[in-house]
């Protein structure tokens, strides 16, 4: 099965996309190699990865085939980089909605010649992709979802817009009741920019079907993380962060159904003690920013130190399915607010005070017998950064033992890392 | 006899030991195949075992390491059978800078490390000792010879080297400039203590505890002893090489 994975290539789409074909043609292969040693050099994976692994392999082109010929077909397709987007609006409207690439050392020189080197490496990296042509789900989109969580994205957005027209939703940082009005607001003027694409409005039918099929996404995901919590783990940390992070470019009722496929062997695994790591094995749960593709740096490091990570509370992690829609919503109007009400639950850094976020980490470890905590932060990610000396005193007074980890995705500092994080190990083993 | 080795950024270090004691120990400027060099070294001790430390940990583990430990865990055991009432360590090498608080057994109880730069490390003040034309050695005299108080802002290498060109032709005494360097490590130190919270007995090991000017400047920061091993820069080596022992004991 090694031997047989191999990311394709479709030169002629890309063409077509307006990408730089020349460069991005070595990315493929370039990628392929990256799966296989993280990935496929495991043992005992369960059988149903497989789809993901066709995921990958159809990443730039099977995926993007159909993002090309949705929006053929009039149908919105929207790029975003953030879980407050409203998907179930664009899912209403028949649309696709799409994570961009982000997770990748290779365009931020290319975003440097434009930006401030002192930023976090995700929108580097993703302006990079933009401005080189390096991303086909960039140039497949009909605008990018921007939003207002950090100064980096904000401002960033204005300069993106030249390239990609950008429809900005302003996501207050704090959760008042007027705050909530403001939110609404922006929810219907988002709602408003879609309808925009496909020439009609959305119908209360469609939107009530679009929550119930984001709904069952993220009770998918849901169920999948409570099994993956068993001890010893089903599952490796490394394959459920790539199911996160696929979450965000598939089609949600095929995924739905492929997570489930995959909770059903794992309960299976359970029961029969057909496991990935034996009970002995250190577990770690990961909090804090985002993992994009093909970011698997830090949970590479990890888990070739010996340990499992057995939960990610980020954005590309519970972050994006802990919480579902309450569907008791009667009108079109009334649905709008309980979504509403639900994206306000999501508790990003962005937000003064948080501290329900320090909760829900805590109750997350709690829940997956974790026996420590890395907290991973983006470089330059100030507001998750600061956030950590909050995270560790809730850590140190529950007797967690806790670590802060600042990185980006350049390779030069996975010896430290590394470093630290045996050392970690070492620590909660004593 | 078992033998500690540490593989560091710019020196391999040996440590060996019989019943607990220190018989020899060896430091030798890495090359470009340290596994090789440490291998060699090895051999005339013909250990029972081997535990490897620092970064060449895993290349050594490939090659002839029994066991592996980290730079973290190696110096909380060497610093701990060296001075038995240690809560606090600091280690300071080539690449980089650790704070590592034990508890009260001894046991690792919370670190920090230097992230991706070589501010405040050996590797730093090879480059500011370079750019005034100093030797090490000269670089630490000079320092001690002057009592004058200017400041360098930047902890970075790459900008401190080019704090140290602007005072230099503004005409500031190459001895007053080796002092300010060794204060703003002393600083960076004394705030890296600050965050582990600092307890206890302080041991500064690694090889920039060599250069007792700055050990002086921190133990007056600190407004505390600062104690240094005769041999600092060995403490991981002797602390990988007695968890062999220790191992051994417990099987």
């Amino acid at each position: 099965m090694t031997t047989e994975f191999s990311v394709k290539a479709d030169e002629q789409l890309w063409t077509e996309l307006d990408m730089d074909v020349e460069r991005f043609k070595k990315v493929p292969p370039v990628l392929t190699q990256l799966y296989q040693n993280i990935f496929l050099s495991q043992s005992n994976r369960p059988e149903e990865m497989a789809y993901f692994d066709r995921m990958i392999e159809n990443i730039y082109t099977g995926r993007i085939q159909e993002m090309v010929d949705a929006k053929k077909a009039g149908k919105p397709v929207i790029g975003t980089f953030c879980v407050y987007v409203p998907e179930e609006i664009i899912q209403a409207a028949g649309g696709l909605c799409i994570g961009l690439c982000g997770g990748s050392q290779a365009t931020i020189p290319d975003a440097e010649t434009v930006l401030p080197r002192n930023i976090c490496p995700m929108v580097k990296s993703a302006f990079g992709f933009k401005i080189s042509g390096m991303c086909p789900f960039f140039q497949a989109v009909d605008f990018v979802y921007g939003e207002t969580t950090c100064d980096a994205k904000k401002k960033t957005w204005e300069l993106l817009d030249k390239h990609v027209p950008t429809h900005v939703m302003e996501i207050p940082q704090l959760k008042r009741e007027r705050d909530k009005r403001l939110w609404l607001e922006e929810v219907k003027d988002f709602k408003t920019a879609v309808e925009k694409i496909i020439g009609n409005e959305i119908a209360e039918t469609e939107l009530r079907a679009a929550i119930d099929t984001l709904n069952a996404k993220r009770l998918a995901l849901q169920r999948l993380n409570d099994l993956r919590h068993h001890n010893p783990s089903p599952i490796s940390g490394r394959d459920m962060l790539l199911i996160q992070q696929i979450a965000f470019y598939d089609e949600p009722a095929r995924f739905t159904a492929q997570v489930n496929q995959l909770c059903d062997e794992l309960e299976t695994r359970c029961r029969n003690n057909n496991v990935v790591a034996p009970k002995e094995t250190p577990r770690i749960m990961v909090s804090g920013t985002p993992m994009a593709l093909p970011n698997w740096k830090l949970h590479n490091i990890i888990e070739n130190s010996g340990a499992v990570i057995v939960n990610e509370e980020s954005c590309i992690g519970t972050r994006y399915y802990k919480d579902t829609i309450d569907t008791t919503g009667a009108s079109l109007d009334d649905m709008l607010e309980k979504l509403t009400e639900r994206y306000m639950k999501i508790d990003c850094s962005c937000f003064t005070p948080n501290d329900d976020r320090i909760d829900q980490v805590i109750a997350e470890y709690k829940a997956s017998g974790a026996q420590g905590l890395i907290d991973y932060c983006l470089q330059f990610c100030h507001t998750y950064n600061i956030e950590a000396v909050k995270l560790r005193e809730a850590c140190e007074k529950e007797g967690i033992p806790f670590m802060s980890i600042e990185s980006d995705y350049s390779p030069e500092d996975v010896g430290q890392l590394q470093t630290r994080v045996e050392a970690f190990i070492e620590q909660i083993q004593e | 006899m078992h033998v500690g080795i540490d593989l560091g950024s710019r020196a391999i270090k040996l440590a060996a030991v019989k019943d607990g004691q220190l018989v020899a120990s060896e430091v030798v400027n890495s090359s470009f195949e340290p596994h090789k060099q440490a291998a060699e070294m090895i051999k005339r001790y013909a250990p029972q075992f081997v535990a490897a430390t620092g970064y060449g940990r895993h290349l050594a583990q490939k090659h002839f390491a029994q066991q592996v430990i980290t730079e973290i865990k190696a110096h909380a055991l060497g610093a701990k059978h060296l001075f038995p009432d240690c809560r606090t360590i600091l280690d300071v090498g080539g690449q980089d800078s650790k704070v590592i608080a034990l508890d009260p057994q001894g046991r690792v109880a919370q670190f920090q490390m230097n992230d991706k730069c070589a501010a405040g490390t050996g590797r730093f003040m090879e480059m500011m000792a370079a750019s005034l034309g100093y030797s090490l050695d000269e670089f630490s005299l000079a320092a001690a010879a002057s009592d004058e108080t200017v400041a360098i802002n930047s902890m970075c290498a790459v900008f401190a080297e080019s704090e140290v060109v602007s005072l230099r032709n503004r005409g500031t005494a190459p001895e007053a400039i080796a002092r300010a360097i060794h204060l703003s490590i002393v600083d960076r130190l004394s705030s890296m203590l600050d965050r582990v919270g600092l307890q206890g007995e302080l041991v500064f090991s690694g090889g920039v505890a060599r250069n007792s000017v700055l050990v002086d400047l921190l133990a007056k920061r600190l407004g505390r002893t600062v104690s240094v091993p005769n041999a600092p820069e060995i403490v991981g080596a002797y602390g990988a090489a007695l968890y062999l022992g220790a191992r051994a004991k417990a099987a």
